[in-house]
């Protein structure tokens, strides 16, 4: 694991999302209610909507453009529709949010 | 004998001291140190000393004669300035003091929020007896006012505290809910109900910006404007492990002293222990681990083994009456799944989170009896997997109730409204039941409730369920959504009834099954709350659709577009201007008319939204909404100033009423249209409301649509002025607002309540008045330009991407 510090819990809203650019396209990283915190592919499978912009309900978030409903946790799709989206390993320390960033070169280098 | 010197006499040296002596007795000579002028107390009891439920002699741990019984050498009220590491001494007010081990255990000191004001004589932390004095004290004039700055456990303690001694006291919080570290909103929505109703106030997103007064404190001004008097101001906004020693004396400190498995600093003559410590990046805050800690280190100075592992903490507040639980784990890692319980009618709400087989957190509220129990569950790492559909309901389990529709209905009071238009109350409705009304149609007819709009009935048939029991069934209307069993209207109506401000507070009230609702049911609540209460609640960005959030429609590519307001269909060179270089500043794809008399720049980047927008503004542009659940477009024909058959000023009425209407958030969207004569070249006639003019005056029609359905407009009445069209626009605009539900445009909605009963709302003066006014009311704080607001400096960067990593990803 490579934890790299990305910026401040407070700078995502509650029930938000805010993207990190890598050279693997969006990352949508997602703060719950009760501060968890998320790390998804910001792709939707379906036709590529940004989950980023979905709206957050509990642990899950449903995409913007045709409504589909992600598991934040597994990136499994929930419901009947069929996919998933890869996930990272965030993390909180001392109020900052952490990627692992190894996972993310594994993306690119496969 | 070896010279053991203690800095502090706090819990956690206490307990240290206790172990020690058990393990060894005459081991050490031993030197306690200690800045406040008496021996070691039980700290968390100073809540119950200052709600005068204890008095201090009740809460000493060790007296005098305990500390010469144990052969202790005592140097109270001196405090400890320096650590000689070379020379093993420490530096106090009296001289030096040699050892061969030296303990540190000065606990935290509370953080003071640095404004204008913090010096002044009635500021106070709660961390000792002095502090808990001074409040006792400053309670003891009749009518003071207490500001407790922090919702956390400390400040609700000390509000709680100072309420009983009599003073008005006022809780300025900056997160959303209260304890928003222990609790999630739905607990911390019902903490805070509970203190209300004990008198205290609550300000959640409360910024301080400063305490106001000469001499002494007067009053604490935050940051949105607010003021609260105070003759007293108690800071408990957190505690920073108290290091300066430590970092005087060049040990390693990181957050707080760092210590080995063994208590040992990187000096290995010295330890530290407690609140002052960072134990693998982690610090402490509660007395559980630090007694673990203690007994650590007494093991360690006499010379066997021990390791600390920090435990799992539960959280319990100090509010006699006050029924909270929190423990474990609601942060980080996938994996997980929720439990939720809710009775509504009793205050109760749980939630059990899952990973795998294990319970890893839990939140209670109004019911912790099974706390422990469940606490037990998370410290033993017990596999659940054959009690979980059942674990909710705790290990008397056998049989719990699922959540009933009916409990919301039931918890109302007997004077909570269910007929609107009427004024009907729940009590008036039972009594008319309990006096032989046992059909719709009789209780219709007795109470005139649901008779007129009907959009209660469904509440109607809960309270005559709830009165008449098996005997009478509901007829089952679709509910909204799969997080509740209500219907939208039921939802509004008990939104209204009981008083719910708030999204949380309308979950836990009506009984919601999920933790923070779907994406369908959030932005309907959210409409309804901000249509409700335009005064008491805000806009909650996060229950927006993205569209409504982003202020564009999104594209397909994630892209957005930007349609600027022309009122009525009219623009000017100047205008154009400006369109045409933002167009080539952000090099806009599309440029379109489009069917609302208007120009879409489609195709603009998130990044960019903020930077065209503020060049529009420059050229005195706002949004044009084309994206929201409110006021679209007011189309309009020239009319009387250049057409030939024009019979009044159609454009101009259009524009004066686009500018009335725009900013306001509907059910859903809302578009007029405005024609000079019944030609209709605005298309008058199938739109949300159309005007058309005649030589008498104006023809408002509504209920149009040309989208998936199209509708012709049916007529509501005619005006004699342009005044009176404005009023009859406005007030029907605002009995959509309140009424319809949610996604639902003017033709459906009117389709389910009736043109007449529409026409008889608008018919009655004074009622056509008040809707007018409480449209005007929301209005005045809703009619903003989103797109100003957004584009300030403060708010820019977050429409950035919250990092770039292209390159370190790469590496
Ligand atoms: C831009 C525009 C088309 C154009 O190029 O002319 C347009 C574009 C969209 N319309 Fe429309 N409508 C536009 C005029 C209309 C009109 C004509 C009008 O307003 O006179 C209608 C029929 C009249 C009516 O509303 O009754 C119209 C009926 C719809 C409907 C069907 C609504 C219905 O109740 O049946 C939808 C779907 C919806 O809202 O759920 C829709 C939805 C949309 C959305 C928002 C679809 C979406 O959710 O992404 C389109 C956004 C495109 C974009 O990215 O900006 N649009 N849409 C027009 C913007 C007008 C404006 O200035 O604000
Ligand atoms: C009002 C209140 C309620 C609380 N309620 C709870 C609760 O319900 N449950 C719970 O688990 N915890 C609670 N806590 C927290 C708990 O009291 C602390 O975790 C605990 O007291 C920390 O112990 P400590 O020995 O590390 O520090 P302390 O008990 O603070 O002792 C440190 C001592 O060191 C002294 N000192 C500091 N610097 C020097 C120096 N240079 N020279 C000499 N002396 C020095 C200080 O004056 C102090 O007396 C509460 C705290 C407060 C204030
Ligand atoms: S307005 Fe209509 S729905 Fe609303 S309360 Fe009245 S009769 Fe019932
Ligand atoms: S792109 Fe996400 S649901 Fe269609």
């Amino acid at each position: 694991m490579s934890w790299l510090d990305i910026g401040a819990l407070t700078d995502i809203p509650r029930e938000g999302a805010r993207v990190v650019k890598t050279v693997a396209g969006c990352v949508a990283v997602f703060r719950t209610a009760t501060d968890q915190v998320f790390a998804l592919n910001d792709r939707c499978p379906h036709k590529g909507g940004p989950l980023s912009e979905g709206i957050v309900h509990g642990t899950q978030v449903t995409c913007p453009l045709h409504a589909w409903v992600f598991s934040l946790e597994t990136g499994q799709v929930q419901g009947a529709d069929e996919g998933e989206v890869a996930t990272y390993p965030v993390q909180i320390e001392a109020g900052r949010i952490l990627l692992d960033t190894a996972r993310l070169a594994r993306r690119v280098a496969a | 004998m070896e010279k053991l010197v203690i800095i502090g006499a706090g819990m956690a040296s206490g307990r240290a001291l206790e172990n020690l002596l058990e393990l060894t007795r005459g081991a050490f000579e031993i030197t306690l140190f200690g800045a406040e002028p008496r021996g070691n107390y039980n700290r968390i009891m100073l809540s119950p000393v200052l709600s005068g439920e204890k008095t201090y002699e009740e809460i000493v741990t060790h007296d005098a004669a305990w500390y010469a019984a144990q052969g202790i050498t005592c140097r109270f009220a001196e405090a400890v300035t320096g650590i000689d590491r070379v020379r093993r001494v420490v530096h106090s007010t009296k001289g030096e003091t040699p050892y061969d081990k030296l303990v540190i255990a000065t606990g935290s000191a509370p953080f003071i929020v640095p404004v204008q004001g913090k010096d002044l004589p009635q500021v106070t932390a709660y961390r000792d007896l002095d502090d808990t004095y001074k409040m006792i004290e400053a309670s003891s004039k009749a009518g003071a006012n207490a500001v407790v700055i922090g919702g956390g456990l400390l400040g609700l303690e000390a509000a709680a505290g100072l309420r009983l001694r009599g003073m008005e006291v006022t809780v300025i919080h900056l997160a959303g809910h209260l304890m928003e570290r222990q609790l999630d909103p739905a607990a911390g929505y019902l903490l805070q109900k509970d203190l209300e109703r004990r008198g205290i106030k609550v300000h959640c997103k409360g910024a301080t910006k400063a305490i106001l007064g000469d001499g002494a404190v007067e009053a604490v001004l935050l940051e949105d404007g607010t003021t609260y008097p105070a003759d007293l101001v108690c800071m408990a906004v957190g505690i920073r492990p108290e290091v300066r020693l430590a970092n005087d004396a060049h040990l390693e400190v990181g957050r707080g002293i760092t210590v080995d498995d063994q208590m040992r600093t990187s000096d290995p003559a010295i330890f530290a222990v407690g609140e002052c410590v960072e134990h693998n990046n982690q610090l402490f805050g509660l007395v559980a681990p630090l007694y673990d800690q203690a007994r650590t280190l007494a093991l360690t100075l006499a010379g066997q083994a021990a390791t600390f592992r920090p435990v799992q903490t539960a959280t319990k507040l100090k509010v006699t009456g006050v029924d909270l639980f929190s423990a474990g784990d609601f942060a980080e890692a996938p994996g997980r799944e929720d439990i939720v319980f809710r009775d509504p009618g009793r205050g109760i709400y749980k939630r059990l989170v899952i990973e795998g087989d294990k319970l890893i957190g839990a939140v209670m509220y109004g019911d912790t009896a099974d706390g422990s129990w469940f606490f037990g569950l998370i410290k033993d790492s017990t596999d659940i997997s054959t009690m979980r559909e059942t674990l909710i309901f705790g290990p008397a389990f056998q049989g719990g109730a699922p959540s009933d529709p009916l409990a919301a209905v039931a918890a109302l009071p007997p004077e909570a409204e269910i007929c609107g238009c009427n004024g009907v109350c729940k009590g008036k409705i039972v009594t008319a039941i309990q006096n032989g009304a046992t059909t719709l149609e009789a209780v219709r007819a007795t109470t005139k409730a649901s008779s007129s709009c009907g959009t209660c009935t469904g509440l109607v048939e809960q309270v005559m369920a709830l009165s008449l029991g098996d005997s009478f069934k509901v007829n089952a209307n679709p509910a909204m959504c799969k997080c509740t069993e209500h219907t939208h209207e039921d939802v509004r109506r008990l939104i209204k009834a009981g008083g719910l401000k708030s999204i949380p507070a309308v979950m836990q009230e009506l009984g919601w099954k999920t933790v923070g609702g779907c994406a369908s049911c959030r932005p309907a609540l959210n409409y309804y709350l901000l249509s409700d209460w335009p005064l008491d609640y805000r806009d909650d960005r996060q229950s927006r659709f993205v569209n409504e959030r982003n202020h564009g429609n999104i594209q397909k590519d994630g892209t957005y577009s930007v349609v600027p307001r022309m009122w009525g269909g009219v623009t000017t060179p100047n205008e154009l201007r400006a369109i045409a270089n933002a167009a080539d500043k952000y090099n806009v794809p599309l440029v379109k008319v489009t069917g609302g008399q208007r120009i879409d720049l489609l195709g603009i980047k998130k990044e960019d939204l903020p930077a065209i927008w503020s060049d529009l503004n420059a050229a005195g542009m706002v949004s044009g909404h084309a994206y929201a659940k409110g006021l679209r477009t007011v189309k309009t024909c020239v009319g009387s100033d250049f057409c030939r058959f024009g019979t009044q000023d159609s454009t101009g009425l259009g524009i004066k009423l686009e500018k009335m209407l725009w900013g306001s958030w509907t059910p859903a969207k809302v578009k007029l249209g405005v024609s000079g004569c019944p030609r209709n070249c605005a298309e008058a006639t199938c739109k949300d409301i159309g005007i058309v003019c005649v030589d008498s005056g104006y023809e408002i029609s509504v209920a149009g649509a040309a989208g998936m359905d199209v509708r012709e407009t049916v007529p509501l009445c005619k005006a004699a002025s342009e005044a009176e069209v404005m009023a009859i626009v406005a007030a029907f605009t605002q009995l959509y607002r309140e009424n319809a539900r949610y996604l639902h445009r003017i033709y459906k909605w009117v389709d389910k309540v009736g043109l007449d009963w529409c026409q008889a709302q608008i018919a009655d003066l004074s009622n056509r008045a008040a809707l007018q006014e409480r449209f005007a009311l929301s209005q005045s704080i809703y009619q903003t330009d989103p797109w100003a607001e957004h584009a300030a400096p403060q708010e820019r960067p977050k429409w950035q991407p919250l990092a770039d990593i292209t390159l370190e990803a790469a590496e």
